[in-house]
């Protein structure tokens, strides 16, 4: 059979679909060392945006963002993934139970829903139980959307992982707690990171939810780069832009190196039964 | 000698599925026994029930008179061997050894040093900082003996340990197995569904079929006085061959052979009429005092024997096994032979 390359018009497609999705990124990038204050003429190149960012006068407010958007990652990815990974257990090692299937959808419910609707349905929530909205409505809102996210990981990672390990660890006078802790939590380990660092991702990056439930004068660098943007595009944007997208990619290729390596570790020898 | 291991009508079900029928067992102290019988019978949980991976359904488990039925598995005195070896990936061979006596809360000096010796007696001292997966399939199932043997439990349970490894070295093994058996003075439980190695190995046998336990003895029992049917079949090769009893008693059948020929042999059956009965290949001989008449079919070099594949009038096949001897001469297919059914050659099944 021959290669999806040789169907005619394959090349140009996938041209165009390469610079559709990746020009806008690589044209923020490039501008964001422009030397000029203009976003589409070239001035030269030039740190000064980066300079600004950092000592301009908007690095105060991007800096509370900054700050206000890192720890509710780091406390919304560390709970999801802790939540995800008790839930994989039950749904993957607690044996059948009665709404199984039930639950595996409203797992991974978030995934499917419009964000939009969620950004809603969760203010609606938030505000009928009274919660004023602020620094930890944002937080439960990121935890609860992250925890898909850090489950599907976790939860490949452990289909992966044969019973037996936990098995012979009981057999061999551990407690219940010491073979998770013991065995197959290491054994877990890079679906757990990869999913906290696919939660910590998203959770940095959401913007629509979080500007539904944040309340006034809380913000996170999205919701903040969005304030700015709507006063007009500035290269200093650009910049922080550039940076999210840095600190992004260097969080999925770890993801990525760390999931691949995992795979490659526990091989299980011998037939299974 | 004391019960190592007693299991009284032990039944599992899962859900609608029964895999264990009322299976009732004494294993003894420092016993070699094998559970043997086909692909899903039962073995495999019947050796997780002693383990304590599943919970019986119904009936009794003794570990040395105390009941161990409702125990978890960290509480009993029992080590497995499973069928993957499921070493730790993640710890090196030494730290797999000495895991059980880790959470045992022996101190690490102690366990190092005992697990060092389980090594040794397995001869892997040299693999000790190595990870599992940097061993070869014989070496894993070494390392994997020896942390089951490391905690010096009261029984060890193996389930198919050598069903992994190539012909020779499950043919050492099996050498091994038997030898660390006697040295460690542990009762094993050992599960196969391979005939020759429980009846090289094991002190006793169970023969097992569809959750039940058909028959449990020496290997001389189970191969020369099978019970029934199953265990004739599974047991070695045998020709069944069905004939009429005219009459049973104290455990002997008088029976007519195909052809007519009347004879008496041992009985497993207590009703007259029609069954089946057992004649092993090796003890049938091509002689003049026929009991039975035969015509040859075929005749196929086995190295060390010669089998003789031949029909009776009648139409019922049998084979015979004859040593490739220098003196042998082999009948050509075709020829009408004799066969004469040696003393204790025949044996009357139940069904
Ligand atoms: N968890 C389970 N759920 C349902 N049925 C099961 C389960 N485990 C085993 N069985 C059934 O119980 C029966 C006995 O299984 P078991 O694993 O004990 O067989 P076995 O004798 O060990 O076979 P093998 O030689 O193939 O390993 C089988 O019919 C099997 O399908
Ligand atoms: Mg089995």
């Amino acid at each position: 059979m021959k290669g999806v390359r040789y169907y005619p018009g394959f090349l140009p497609l996938t041209i165009l679909c390469l610079v559709v999705l990746y020009a806008p990124l690589a044209v923020v990038a490039v501008y964001s060392f422009n030397g000029s204050a203009s976003i589409t003429e070239w001035g030269g190149f030039s740190l000064r945006w980066y300079t600004d960012v950092f000592t301009g006068p908007e690095a105060v407010r991007f800096g509370q963002a900054a700050w206000n958007s890192l720890t509710i990652a780091l406390i919304a990815a560390t709970t999801a993934t802790v939540i995800a990974t008790a839930a994989a257990l039950a749904m993957l090692r607690a044996g059948p139970f009665r709404g199984r299937q039930a639950s595996f959808a409203l797992i991974n419910l978030p995934l499917m829903v419009p964000e939009i609707v969620i950004a809603v349905a969760t203010l609606i929530f938030f505000s009928t139980i009274g919660l004023t909205t602020g620094y930890l409505t944002i937080l439960l809102a990121h935890i609860t959307f992250c925890i898909p996210f850090a489950y599907l990981p976790i939860a490949a990672r452990l289909e992966g992982v044969e019973g037996t390990y936990e098995q012979a660890a009981r057999d061999l006078y551990a407690t219940r707690a010491q073979a998770f802790r013991l065995i197959l939590l290491p054994l877990l380990m890079p679906g757990v990171i990869s999913g906290w660092l696919l939660a910590f991702i998203i959770s940095l990056d959401d913007f629509i939810i979080t500007n539904f439930v944040k309340g006034a004068g809380m913000e996170t660098l999205p919701t903040a780069i969005f304030g700015s943007v709507k006063q007009g595009i500035k290269p200093n944007i650009m910049a922080i832009s550039t940076l999210m997208l840095l600190v992004s990619v260097l969080f999925v290729t770890a993801a990525y190196l760390i999931n691949r390596k995992g795979r490659q570790a526990p091989a299980t020898p011998g037939k299974t039964t | 000698m004391s019960i190592a291991v007693d299991i009284r009508d032990a039944v599992k079900s899962y859900g609608p599925v029964t895999a264990l029928h009322g299976v009732s067992l004494a294993i003894a102290d420092n016993e070699f026994f094998t559970l043997l019988g086909p692909s899903g019978c039962g073995k495999t949980t019947l050796l997780r029930l002693i383990a304590g991976f599943e919970t019986i359904t119904s009936g009794e488990i003794r570990l040395f008179g105390q009941d161990i039925a409702r125990l978890e598995p960290n509480h009993r005195p029992v080590n497995t061997v499973f069928q993957n070896y499921a070493l730790f990936p993640h710890l090196t061979v030494l730290e797999n050894v000495a895991f059980g006596l880790k959470m045992q809360g022996v101190d690490a000096a102690t366990r190092h040093a005992r697990a060092g010796k389980m090594l040794e007696m397995v001869h892997l001292s040299q693999f000790a900082d190595r990870m599992p997966a940097q061993l070869s399939g014989g070496q894993q199932q070494r390392v994997a003996l020896a942390r089951a043997l490391a905690p010096a439990p009261k029984v060890l349970l193996l389930d198919e340990p050598l069903s992994a490894l190539d012909l020779k070295l499950r043919q050492a093994m099996r050498v091994e197995l038997k030898q660390l058996q006697e040295d460690t003075g542990i009762t094993f439980v050992f599960v196969t569904h391979d005939q020759e190695e429980a009846l090289t190995m094991s002190d006793r046998i169970a023969v097992m079929s569809n959750g039940r336990v058909q028959q449990t003895g020496t290997a001389r029992d189970i191969y020369e006085a099978p019970v029934n049917r199953f265990v004739a079949d599974f047991i070695g090769e045998t020709n069944l061959l069905q004939v009429d009893v005219d009459s049973v008693s104290e455990g002997r059948a008088t029976l007519t052979l195909p052809g007519g020929h009347r004879i008496t042999c041992p009985s497993a059956s207590t009703t007259t009429g029609k069954h089946h009965l057992s004649i092993r290949p090796e003890r049938l001989t091509i002689s003049p005092e026929a009991d039975l008449t035969a015509t040859v079919d075929r005749v196929v070099y086995l190295g060390t024997d010669l089998q003789v594949i031949a029909h009776l009038e009648g139409g019922q096949p049998i084979t015979l096994r004859l040593q490739n001897a220098a003196r042998t001469t082999p009948p050509d297919p075709g020829q009408r032979i004799g066969l004469h059914l040696e003393e204790g050659a025949a044996r009357l099944l139940a069904d």
